[in-house]
């Protein structure tokens, strides 16, 4: 049924407090798209940075060839990779109502975040005990700025996916609430993308 | 309230009814999809093909017979696997093209930005 009140058309099993909006599109999707490409500036000048100092450390200090460890860190993509299929999975499983399903995926995606998360602290570790401090040299200081900022940001995507269930444990996300899923996924997703490019620039290219 | 000459009221979308744009849909219902999603086995069979191409990437990092194509072949790794996981998972390739321009608006100013300042500092040169 299709009510039409001062404040615009609206549909009898629309959620309340969510009116139409001017372009047909959820405002909050629209607002997470414009920030996730913000985001990608944001990146992009870590990246920059990166490159821009590769190869210019002091002689003598510590490169990344003396600590990288590259299987270490492949298993470490593949887990942030295989996160999105759970998150996926998750936004799979709230569209058609399965709530314990849901809760399942959400809670092995933040697992799997979480160590993501784990293994780059680590991995951090292991570079700081071989003399690799931010300190350093150019390629310390880009090498943990760049990489810190991206776990920072898995960091804070495990504790939206917690959150999220949380929320469902306490019968707080209905199905008509699947979109906060989707808005969590979008950006977990784009952290794994952002992860994609740094593992090929920073880890793989000589 | 003034009417535009040679709109009638029955032409005239209703005030935020969602009429403005191709991709505009009326009645917006954030519990469904703005279009189809794929299938869960769908997801499944997008994942094991980034497995792949990430053991592909591993794989050729290590082979010295391939040293001289190895930046541009992970490039292009990157990309695929950039692409599949913003396209499919993101639903880039399903959703809204509204959405699509918002993130390449961003993905394509940095790329330029930044392709500039390195360009600048003769990095490719080194």
């Amino acid at each position: 049924m299709t009510v039409t009140t001062s404040e615009g058309t609206h549909t009898a099993d629309a959620p309340p407090g969510h009116p139409p909006t001017s372009t047909g599109l959820s405002n909050e999707k629209v607002a997470m798209w414009a920030f996730l490409g913000s985001e990608c500036l944001l990146f992009g000048a870590l990246i920059s940075t990166y490159l821009l100092f590769k190869g210019r450390s002091l002689e003598g200090t510590v490169k990344p060839e003396d600590v990288y460890d590259i299987p270490y860190t492949s298993v470490s993509s593949f887990v942030l990779l295989m996160s999105s299929l759970t998150m996926v999975l998750a936004l799979a499983a709230i569209q058609r109502g399965d709530h314990r399903r849901l809760r399942v995926w959400l809670l092995t995606t933040a697992l799997l975040g979480a160590s993501f998360v784990a293994g780059q602290m680590y991995e951090f570790t292991v570079f700081y005990r071989e003399g690799l401090k931010i300190s350093a040299n150019l390629f310390g200081s880009s090498f943990f700025v760049l990489t810190g900022f991206h776990g920072a940001h898995v960091t804070i995507g495990v504790l939206m996916l917690l959150s999220l269930w949380g929320l469902s444990m306490r019968g707080k996300l209905p199905t008509s609430r699947s979109e906060t899923v989707e808005l969590v996924g979008l950006y977990w997703h784009f952290v794994d993308i952002v992860w994609i490019v740094i593992f090929t620039v920073v880890y793989l290219i000589p | 309230m003034a009417t535009e000459p040679g709109t009638s009221a029955a032409e005239r979308p209703a005030p935020d009814s969602g009429a403005v744009t191709e991709e505009a849909q009326p009645d917006h219902d954030p519990t469904a999809p703005d279009h189809a999603h794929p299938s869960e086995w769908e997801y499944i069979k997008v994942a094991l093909f980034l497995a792949v191409v990430t053991a592909a990437e591993v794989g050729i990092y290590y082979v010295e017979q391939l040293e001289d194509f190895l930046v541009p072949l992970l490039l292009v790794f990157a990309v695929i696997k950039f692409a599949m996981v913003a396209l499919w998972f993101m639903h880039l390739r399903f959703d809204s093209r509204i959405f699509r321009r918002l993130f390449a608006i961003g993905l394509l100013l940095a790329l330029f930005a930044y392709a500039v300042v390195l360009a600048t500092f003769e990095v490719w040169n080194r």
